[in-house]
């Protein structure tokens, strides 16, 4: 299973920051190993994260992303003690969510 | 790894373009940083201090133990500030120890895991990820913050010292390399690269507070034994040894001359 991702979410301004760290290898397809093999594609294709049984992000994502992505946003209507969840899925229809109180 | 290099690329054609070489530097050492501010939110090492905290928790080898029991240096179980009073003499061992090779023998004594075990892999790389760069993510961030005081009272840490300096002096190999052929000038880089001048106080301790760090060129998070590894690699010098006493020795004597200087990792570096 996919590695857990590290989400801090603050107060800002009166709005949520979140901040997401996903544990992924985001491989483009382009490259290849040391035998000259072409390593396949393997990237994060999909992000929502949700709030209150609410969507309050939706992303499509592709090979230009890094490896390890990093990804902040800010959404309004959230208040400290509420949890923010974190949705990704990849190419290979592998998932993983978790989750985080914002303070 | 590709977009790191197109931003190298780019970096190098302002450079050749730009009228005066001096100012050119200085403007990429400036843009340099920029690009490391950009990427030192969200660095990516946090995924590996997890991953290591986990571990170090985690019942694990023949024994079925955790690490939590393990001295690195300020009692069983301390992590906090540990790192900063590495390498130094265990009396368990009669020896001199950095933070891996004593995670190796809390490894072996704790767990259970013999030794081959313990060094197998330290490194990680494309599809495989080291126990070993998670713990060590894990323990030198409970020292961020922290100012180094590395000790040379026992007679066995001054011998250690005096080792890691005579190598890092000692020029050998087929470029008659020695680490302070590029390590004991000011103001000389290699690529786009600074090399700090380790025989000065300020520069080392701003080197040696800033290891271990997440490389985005390579996607991992590296230990600062990797460091020392990469070095004797591109000096052509036969493969340092994981967690062995020259490169203990030559970790001392960086370490001890950082002695002052705030910690500050894991870092991010391109």
């Amino acid at each position: 299973m996919a590695d857990p991702m590290r989400i801090r979410a603050n107060m800002v301004d009166g709005k949520v920051e979140v901040k997401v760290l996903m544990a992924h290898e985001m491989e483009t397809g382009q490259r290849k190993d040391s035998k000259g093999a072409t390593i396949p594609a393997w990237f994060i294709q999909s992000v929502t994260a949700s709030h209150n049984g609410k969507t309050v992000l939706d992303a499509q994502w592709g090979p230009a992303v890094s490896k390890n992505p990093f990804l902040s946003f800010r959404f309004a209507g959230g208040k400290p003690g509420e949890k923010v969840s974190v949705t990704w899925t990849d190419n290979k229809g592998e998932k993983r969510t978790d989750e985080a109180t914002i303070s | 790894m590709l977009k790191t290099r197109i931003f190298a690329i780019a970096t190098v054609m302002t450079m050749l373009t730009a009228p005066f070489v001096a100012s050119a530097q200085q403007d990429t050492i400036k843009e340099i940083e920029k690009y490391r501010a950009a990427l030192g939110d969200g660095n990516p090492a946090e995924l590996w201090e997890m991953r290591g905290e986990d571990l170090w928790k985690q019942k694990r080898g023949p024994k079925k133990a955790s690490l939590e029991q393990c001295d690195l240096g300020k009692g069983p179980g301390v992590v906090k500030g540990a790192y900063t009073v590495l390498p130094k003499y265990f009396e368990d061992t009669d020896k001199v120890e950095d933070l891996e090779s004593r995670l190796v023998t809390c490894m072996v004594m704790l767990q259970g895991f013999t030794y081959a075990q313990a060094t197998k892999d330290p490194f990680g790389g494309p599809g495989k990820k080291a126990d070993m760069e998670a713990l060590v993510a894990y323990v030198t961030a409970a020292s961020r913050g922290m100012k180094m005081n590395v000790g040379l009272s026992h007679p066995q840490e001054k011998a250690m010292y005096d080792i890691g300096k005579k190598m890092f002096f000692h020029r050998g190999g087929p470029h008659d390399f020695s680490c302070a052929t590029c390590h004991a000038a000011d103001n000389i880089r290699i690529r786009l690269q600074d090399l700090p001048n380790l025989t000065k106080q300020e520069a080392a301790q701003r080197a040696y507070t800033a290891w271990p760090a997440y490389r985005v060129s390579q996607g991992e998070l590296r230990s600062f034994q990797w460091r020392l590894f990469d070095c004797f690699r591109q000096q052509r010098f036969p493969e340092l040894e994981f967690a062995s006493k020259g490169s203990v020795a030559l970790t001392l004597y960086l370490a001890r001359n950082s002695n002052g200087g705030t910690f500050n990792a894991p870092s991010i570096k391109r």
